[in-house]
């Protein structure tokens, strides 16, 4: 299908000379260092992260280079563990934590409930000063010197063993963390409190049900990292003995607190993604989601459950055999509200009208990619097998298959699908579709390979396998991969760029879309709407959008 | 299979038949799921394309299909957990008779001592069709001890035993690896696990002995003096410690546990903590003064004093029982100051 005959995207309007925006509303650095409005902030927030984006990624890069051959050869041992521990620090904690719920939670969160802002613009502003705050001092641990404990600073390694500067580190994700605290905060008020009138619970988009569900998470879940952090620095700095066993404390205690955030935090990266999905997948196919109620709920589910597995991750680090018994039976039930997700959204497509635009192969490929990331969950689930792939390779392609598979396709589908709201203009569709096709190669390639390498026992944070040389012909693969994916990521930032200035303007509503936030203009005025809309319809109305503007006979197929 | 690109791992022990089976099973069910859905995906975004002119049918939902597909992957899902579970136990149960291995992990190397004295380092020798089990714990950091042809792995813990066992079928050389991060020379702590026919195993050891550890352990027990108290002969100031390996023992504060190694460890480390019922906190800690080595010493010797019943002691020593339970307790005692220690 060539984008001329595209039959969703309209033909593009002119834009009218003197209408104001929030882009063109001011101008000059404070104007946007001083903003309350939602939209610039998701701006702010949206330059930032894709600034700690490349960071990681680079990090990622010299991992995967490193890896290429068997011995270690293009940096020492120390700047390895340093490498793939700062790779992990940036993506989780400055990239995919804030990606979506920070961007375009803040820019959706109010235009989809026909709000003018969130219920707290200031601390709004807040979050993101808090969260430059804590990159500041992510970068400036990185620049002298960096961490080596892995992004999980298990203790006692992190509290009485590294030379490293983990205090630092700890401090940045502290700060870091009040800033996606305060983002749920200002998340779950405003759902409550700012829905526009009509806009009843059973009629909000699911990505509102799920950037509730995710706020509940860095609600409940984020203070208890920082506890931890707290605790591992008293340890470090005063000799307090907590985690230590030499000072009297225990180890498995620090693995139970890390966990219990750590693994919500893993919904709070992906639950986001599925809610773009779902938008995405609703519009594409001209179709009101299937089961709206079971794919709402599955996200409360999510959250809910999410709190309930963390010992999943301890299943050889020393618990008893019957707490691994009840964290393996409950992983299980956490899996399922995934799997209810998966089978709706394909329910979804059933008689549906599909287009292939490029958030629509963005979708595709997170529905690929975030199965099989869920059903290798499943074998981890599983005692006996979790026994031999834990801490192997096997862990790492799983989590990446739902980290960046999941959540970064997602994040991608929802920059593409909401550019034209954002920045006014229609991104080049063809360029588009290339990048989502290069990425679902890159990833694959990338990780994939990594699953039998776990099967076959590597484990991770090796970055000398010169006793195991059986093991380079398939991370030679992954490392070919991850160039394609390198490839893949850097385009879109090239053309949404280029877009930002050369792109066709868009219309109110180039993808004929459901939802409020498709109707005001684009972009969107400060305050969002010209008068408080008033909602009298139910989410994914594509039947009314698609009817025929005069009264036919519908055609029956 | 190719020699350079072994998509399988080797199997050489009895556990690794189970776990590849279940794992042949996850491959099958889930390689289905992943067909079913992705064929629906596809069939469906070809299938219902858009066409000028036909327009999609909207449907609401339809709570059959919901209850269909929670209730058929929920099923699916406690067959696996179950399967697992199965499986778990089997690696998480040592058999009461099997051989005892010491492994003491540090910065970066393994430090083996079997029960007869045999000393290794990164490698451990092991006879072809015998239960062996590690008794393990770390001088400094978490590690992990982990043979992938085994498919066994168990966390090592300071301040702990942890335990994990195997029954190796197949004579050979396998990768020893360390699973769990533990710094700069992580990917250096690896070994070798030297699987040999029990002949060749004899010869071996005969070539290696130092004297069986519990003798070392006999000499450090007179050396520290414990003797004193804990006498063998008549009850002492302390617990008369001659079968008391595995037997249920009641604490000052009314507690009943088992007399496992961990128990064993502590009560040397930190005497005041588990305190057994009629004895007085006179025992000062040995916290520092003894090295891992030594301690393994000590528990060998202590447990060889108990061999009068020598099925009594192995049989709750299921590794979960000794590391999971005992970690509980320790979290709770290690973090409220004791008073009741006698320095």
């Amino acid at each position: 299908m060539s984008m001329a005959a595209n039959p969703i995207t309209q033909p593009p309007i002119p834009p009218v000379a003197e209408r104001e925006d929030y882009l063109n509303k001011e101008y000059g650095i404070w104007s946007w260092l001083l903003t309350t409005d939602h939209k610039r902030i998701a701006l702010l927030y949206l330059l930032s992260i894709t600034f700690f984006f490349f960071i990681g990624g680079f990090f990622a890069l010299l991992i995967r280079l490193e890896l290429l051959t068997p011995v270690g050869d293009l940096v020492q041992a120390d700047s390895y563990n340093k490498i793939f521990t700062m790779h992990g620090m940036v993506m989780v904690f400055f990239f995919l934590i804030p990606s979506i719920p920070a961007v375009l939670g803040n820019f959706l969160v109010p235009l989809m409930i026909g709000a003018k802002d969130l219920a707290f613009p200031r601390i709004n502003l807040l979050s993101w000063y808090l969260y430059i705050i804590g990159g500041a001092l992510m970068m400036h641990c990185m620049l002298t010197g960096g961490v080596d404990t892995g992004w999980t600073f298990y203790a006692p390694f992190s509290t009485s063993f590294t030379n490293t500067n983990i205090v630092e580190a700890g401090l940045a994700i502290f700060v870091a963390g009040f800033s996606s605290i305060l983002t749920g905060l200002n998340f779950v008020v405003t759902i409550h409190r700012m829905r526009a009138p009509g806009m009843t619970w059973s009629r909000l988009p699911l990505f509102i049900w799920a950037h509730y569900a995710t706020s509940i998470i860095q609600l409940l879940g984020t203070p208890v990292i920082a506890v931890t952090i707290v605790l591992v620095a008293a340890e470090r700095a005063l000799h307090l003995g907590i985690f230590d066993p030499k000072l009297g404390g225990d180890p498995l205690l620090f693995q139970h607190l890390f966990w219990f955030y750590s693994h919500p935090a893993v919904y709070i990266m992906i639950l986001p993604s599925m809610g773009v999905v779902t938008e995405i997948i609703a519009c594409f196919s001209r179709k009101r989601i299937f089961g709206y109620h079971f794919v709402a709920f599955s996200s409360i589910a999510i959250a809910v459950f999410g709190f309930l597995v963390w010992a999943h991750h301890m299943f050889v680090a020393g618990i008893s055999v019957y707490s691994a018994l009840i964290f393996s039976f409950l992983s299980y039930a956490v899996a399922l509200p995934s799997a209810i997700k998966v089978f709706n959204w394909t329910a979804t497509l059933y008689k549906g009208s599909i287009h292939y635009d490029a958030p629509m192969l963005y979708a595709f490929g997170f529905l690929g990619l975030f199965t099989i990331g869920g059903l290798t969950g499943l074998f981890l689930s599983a005692l006996g097998i979790d026994v031999h792939v834990t801490d192997t390779y096997f862990v790492v392609a799983h989590f990446h298959y739902i980290m960046v598979g999941g959540a970064v396709m997602g994040y991608l589908g929802g920059i593409h699908f909401w550019w034209p709201k954002i920045s006014g203009r229609l991104y080049p569709e063809g360029w588009a579709r290339l990048a989502a096709l290069i990425v679902f190669i890159g990833f694959n390639l990338t990780f994939f390979p990594q699953f039998l390498l776990g099967y076959m026992g590597m484990p991770r944070r090796y970055y000398d396998y010169s006793h195991m040389p059986e093991f380079q012909v398939l991370n030679v693969m992954s490392t070919a991969g991850a160039t394609i994916l390198g490839v893949g990521y850097l385009l879109p930032m090239v053309y949404l760029l280029w877009s930002m200035r050369y792109g066709k303007p868009a219309s109110d509503n180039p993808w004929n879309a459901a939802g409020l936030e498709w109707k005001t203009t684009s972009p969107p005025p400060t305050f969002n709407f010209e008068e408080e809309p008033v909602v009298t319809w139910e989410a994914y109305n594509y039947e009314e959008l698609d009817a025929p503007q005069k009264q036919e006979v519908p055609v029956a197929r | 299979m190719l020699n350079n690109f072994p998509l399988w791992p080797q199997q050489a022990s009895t556990l690794a038949g189970h776990v590849d089976a279940l794992y042949i099973f996850l491959l099958i069910v889930t390689g289905m799921m992943a067909l079913l859905v992705f064929t629906l995906i596809i069939y469906f975004a070809a299938r219902y394309r858009y066409r000028p002119g036909v327009r999609a049918e909207q449907i609401e939902g339809s709570n059959a299909l919901e209850i269909t597909w929670s209730a058929i992957p929920f099923l699916i899902f406690m067959v696996i957990f179950a399967w697992g579970a199965l499986v778990f136990f089997k690696e998480r149960t040592p058999p009461t008779d099997a051989a005892e291995v010491y492994v003491v992990a540090k910065q970066w190397m393994w430090k083996v001592e079997h029960a007869e004295g045999q000393r290794e380092i990164n490698e451990l020798h092991v006879p072809v069709g015998r239960d062996v089990k590690l008794i393990m714990t770390s001088q400094d950091v978490i590690h992990s001890f982990y043979i992938p042809a085994f498919r066994i792995k168990q966390d090592v813990l300071p301040g702990r035993y942890t335990v994990e066992w195997f029954h190796a079928t197949k004579p050979g050389v396998y990768h020893l690896f360390c699973a769990e991060y533990c710094g700069t020379q992580h990917s250096g702590m690896v070994g070798s696990i030297i699987v040999q026919e029990p002949a060749q195993y004899e010869a071996w050891m005969n070539g290696n002995s130092n004297g069986p550890l519990s003798g070392s352990g006999e000499k450090i027990f007179a050396e520290l003096g414990c003797a004193t108290c804990h006498r063998s002969d008549i009850q002492g100031r302390g617990p008369n410690l001659v079968g008391v390996f595995g037997k249920p023992v009641q604490l000052d504060d009314g507690r009943m546990l088992t007399a496992d190694e961990n128990y064993l460890r502590e009560s040397i480390l930190d005497p005041g903590s588990k305190r057994l019922k009629g004895f007085q906190p006179i025992m000062p800690t040995f916290q520092g003064l003894v090295s891992e080595e030594q301690l393994n010493a000590l528990v060998a010797y202590i447990k060889s004093i108990s061999l009068s019943n020598p099925m009594g002691g192995a049989k709750t020593s299921a590794s979960g029982a000794v590391s999971g339970e005992s970690s509980d307790n320790e979290g709770k005692t290690h973090t409220l100051p004791n008073g009741t220690k006698v320095q």
